[in-house]
């Protein structure tokens, strides 16, 4: 009878096996998660903590990675104020709420994930578009609330519908999404020139 | 119609597949409406703007698939347990609730579409994150349902009798259910949002759907061409272990860039670059049960749409899954029309295909007949040219897709550093527009296909039972 069907055909065979592997590739993802989670939670080194928006952010190249890292600097506070990590955390929350309730996902991607109808937004901070860093934070704020006044569209036609953000939530949107350009995604977007510099 | 004959879990699954249909036909319509907005971007503009039409496209398809699976689970639940459902009155209700809470929830996304950054707006307009985009309330109501439904699998079973295939499929809607808790909490820290959102998005389509319909399928080709169930478990098993051993560590394949350690890019490389392997022993399956029985079945358009299943899930997720999922490719294609050349091919490929099927399965009986042969009496033309239609119109998006994908890749995300003008100069390119329109030809061409499916599901079969009857006297 141990030899009617061999062992790998049978069926208790497969089923112990998919239990098994099942399972410890499960326990192998605990694992990582555990590992993974602090390692991605504000205040790490891959994801700085809200008062980063307090910095300066850039983002270059680094020759041992060999990708573009996003560079802390010195001080550079949002809107001119220096926040307490408090604050800095509740307006970035907020930033993220709008977001959320304003469904940006829906035609963006933020770290590449999300819609395809309109540019990714995880370095939108560093684009070359707000001219320089002088004129940033006013043009962020002014394209938010306004952004069919002061569409760009290259040619396209399309443009991004007015959303009705007030000002007080247009500058939650940019603490938002300067925080998420200071967080090290491994090199992604490859090759982004960076506002202010010279190619 | 009259269902009086079918058991009280095929009752409920005509429930189920009727609304499937519908928000199948929604989610084209849609679907149409978000494509020509890249062509005619002032279309609808800020009245229906890309993110509302986008966001009921594929929410409406993550339902009417959904359905699809709670229907064709409910229709084979008494046969397979041999006895009958225990909540039958509890499954009606919750049909009902989760039925209304949909309909409430499209005419929210539709009417008041966005809210401002509060949580009431997060709990009852749109939580913003693709595909869960439903608010928190209906996501309660949803896991309530669904634990009706699992009572009444898990109970049935019990009652009854147990088999292989209702032993994988009741553990694997457990996982599926457990799976959905990980989207329901708010937090601002995006790399830890996106962290949890892909468990939900990729641990079900990539792992516990797979496995799901892995069961339908084993149930469908004992039902279709007889096989035995020994040979169907066993293969079952085999699919089982291949799935959850690549798919559950191929999550790695979305860490590579949302702030997450750099071991996922070599974790996530290496298990999703294994997940075609159990696609591949699908296709040898379906292909040689099909075979060994000269593609002969009881059902001729279950049948074929089986095979497509087989085919489509293969070179939809096995095929364009793979051929982005290294980080080396990824890095230029993630986020791109790469993307979703592969989510169109894969979603119709694996999910839409297999649930037509069961439909299929189901029809006949719902007309008091045994089986859709070939002695169809228009030749089955419609099911024919739906068949035909709607996998040449899902394939040529798809590939009218891939071409601007490509075309993106290289303009915007490696020549063009994605900046803001990098993308527009990319999405303006008479190559990427081609492209777009091509897949505006090839998703009308889908639509006819839809419209031919429906018609053919109301209609196929009607008033052959006498002819039917003829044929099986002659017969024996
Ligand atoms: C209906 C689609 C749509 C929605 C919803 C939408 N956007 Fe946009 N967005 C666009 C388009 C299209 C552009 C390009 C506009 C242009 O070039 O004039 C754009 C451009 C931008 C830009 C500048 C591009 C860059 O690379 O820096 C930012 C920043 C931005 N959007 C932020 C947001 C935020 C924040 C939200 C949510 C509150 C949002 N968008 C919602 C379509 C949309
Ligand atoms: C008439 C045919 C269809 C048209 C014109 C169409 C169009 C679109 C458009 C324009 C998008 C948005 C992509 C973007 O963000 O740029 C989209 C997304 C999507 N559609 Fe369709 N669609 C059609 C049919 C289908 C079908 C049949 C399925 C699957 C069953 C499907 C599944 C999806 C999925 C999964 C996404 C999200 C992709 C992603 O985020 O990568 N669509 N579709
Ligand atoms: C039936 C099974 C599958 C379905 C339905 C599916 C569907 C999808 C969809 C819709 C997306 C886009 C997600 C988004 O909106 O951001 C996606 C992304 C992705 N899929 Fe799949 N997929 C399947 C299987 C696979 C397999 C087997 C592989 C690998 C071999 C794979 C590799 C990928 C990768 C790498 C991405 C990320 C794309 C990016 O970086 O933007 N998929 N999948
Ligand atoms: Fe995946």
């Amino acid at each position: 009878m141990n030899n009617a069907t061999p062992w790998w055909s049978s069926e208790v065979f497969w089923k112990k096996t998919a239990i098994w592997v099942t399972g410890s590739m499960f326990v192998v993802l605990i694992i990582l998660t555990l590992d993974s989670i602090p390692k991605i939670t504000a205040g790490s080194e891959r994801v700085p903590a809200y008062s980063v928006i307090n910095k300066h952010i850039d983002y270059k190249f680094n020759d041992e990675r060999n990708i573009q890292v996003p560079l802390i600097g010195g001080e550079d506070p949002l809107f001119g104020k220096m926040l307490s990590e408090e604050e800095a955390e509740a307006l970035v929350s907020y930033g993220k709420k709008i977001t959320q309730g304003r469904n940006c996902m829906g035609c963006h991607t933020l770290l590449g994930n999300g819609s395809y109808f309109a540019p990714d937004l995880t370095k939108a901070w560093l684009d070359p578009g707000w001219s320089s860093e002088e004129e940033r934070e006013e043009m962020m704020i002014a394209f938010l609330m306004d952004p069919v006044e002061n569409a760009r569209s290259f040619g396209s036609g399309r443009m991004m519908p007015n959303l009705h953000l007030s000002r007080g939530e247009a500058m939650a949107v940019v603490a938002f999404l300067k925080w998420m350009s200071s967080i090290d995604t491994n090199g992604f977007p490859y090759n982004f020139t960076v506002i202010d510099k010279e190619g | 119609m009259k269902l009086d004959h079918l058991n009280g879990g095929q009752q409920l699954a005509v429930k189920y597949y009727t609304v499937a249909i519908s928000l199948f036909v929604a989610q084209i319509i849609f679907g149409l409406l978000s494509g020509m907005q890249y062509l005619y971007p002032e279309l609808l503009f800020g009245m229906l703007d890309f993110n509302v039409t986008r966001t009921v496209h594929i929410n409406a398809m993550v339902v009417w698939l959904l359905y699809g699976f709670i229907g064709s689970v409910y229709w084979l639940l008494e046969e397979e347990s041999e006895t009958e459902i225990v909540g039958l009155k509890l499954g009606q209700l919750a049909f009902w609730v989760l039925t209304s809470a949909v309909a409430v929830v499209v005419l929210v996304f539709l009417l008041v579409q966005s809210g401002p950054g509060d949580d009431f707006t997060r709990w009852f307009v749109n939580e913003g994150r693709e595909y869960i985009e439903a608010p928190r309330w209906a996501d309660i109501g949803i896991v309530i349902c669904m634990l009706v439904f699992f009572y009444n699998v898990a109970a049935t079973f019990s009652k009854g009798k147990w088999s292989g295939i209702s032993g994988v499929l009741t553990l694997d809607l457990v996982a599926l259910a457990g799976i959905y808790l990980a989207g329901m909490f708010y937090t601002p820290n995006i790399s830890v949002d996106q962290y949890w959102w892909w468990w939900v998005i990729h641990l079900w389509v990539e792992a516990t759907w797979e496995v799901l319909v892995g069961c339908l399928m084993a149930w469908g080709l004992m039902k279709v061409l007889k096989v035995d169930r020994k040979i169907v478990t066993t293969w079952l098993y085999i699919e089982v272990a291949l799935m959850f051993g690549s798919g559950i560590l191929g999550l790695g394949h979305h860490y590579f860039w949302i702030g997450t350690p750099e071991y996922w890019l070599t974790i996530g490389g290496f298990f999703s670059a294994l997940e075609p392997i159990p696609l591949v022993a699908m296709v040898v399956h379906a292909v040689y049960d099909a075979g060994a029985r000269h593609m002969k079945g009881n059902n001729n358009p279950a049948l074929a749409w089986l095979i497509a299943h087989a085919f489509g899930n293969f070179f939809g997720a096995g095929v364009w899954g793979f051929m982005h999922t290294l980080p080396q490719i990824n890095l230029y294609t993630h986020g791109t029309q790469w993307s979703a050349s592969h989510g169109h091919l894969a979603f119709f490929g694996a999910y839409a295909t297999i649930v037509i099927a069961m439909i299929y399965i189901a029809v006949p009986y719902m007309r008091g007949q045994k089986g859709l042969g070939s002695n169809l009496p228009d030749g089955g033309w419609k099911w024919k040219w739906s068949l035909g239609l709607l996998n040449m119109g899902v394939v040529g998006m798809t590939v009218a897709l891939l071409i601007s994908g490509y075309e993106q890749s290289f303009i915007e995300r490696a020549v063009g550093g994605s900046t803001w003008y990098g993308y527009f100069s990319a999405q303006t390119h008479p190559w990427f527009i081609q492209g777009m329109e091509w897949r505006m030809i090839f998703g009308l061409i889908t639509s006819v296909g839809i419209v031919l499916l429906v018609w053919d599901l109301l209609t196929i079969g009607k008033g052959r039972v006498a002819q039917e009857r003829e044929q099986t006297q002659a017969v024996a």
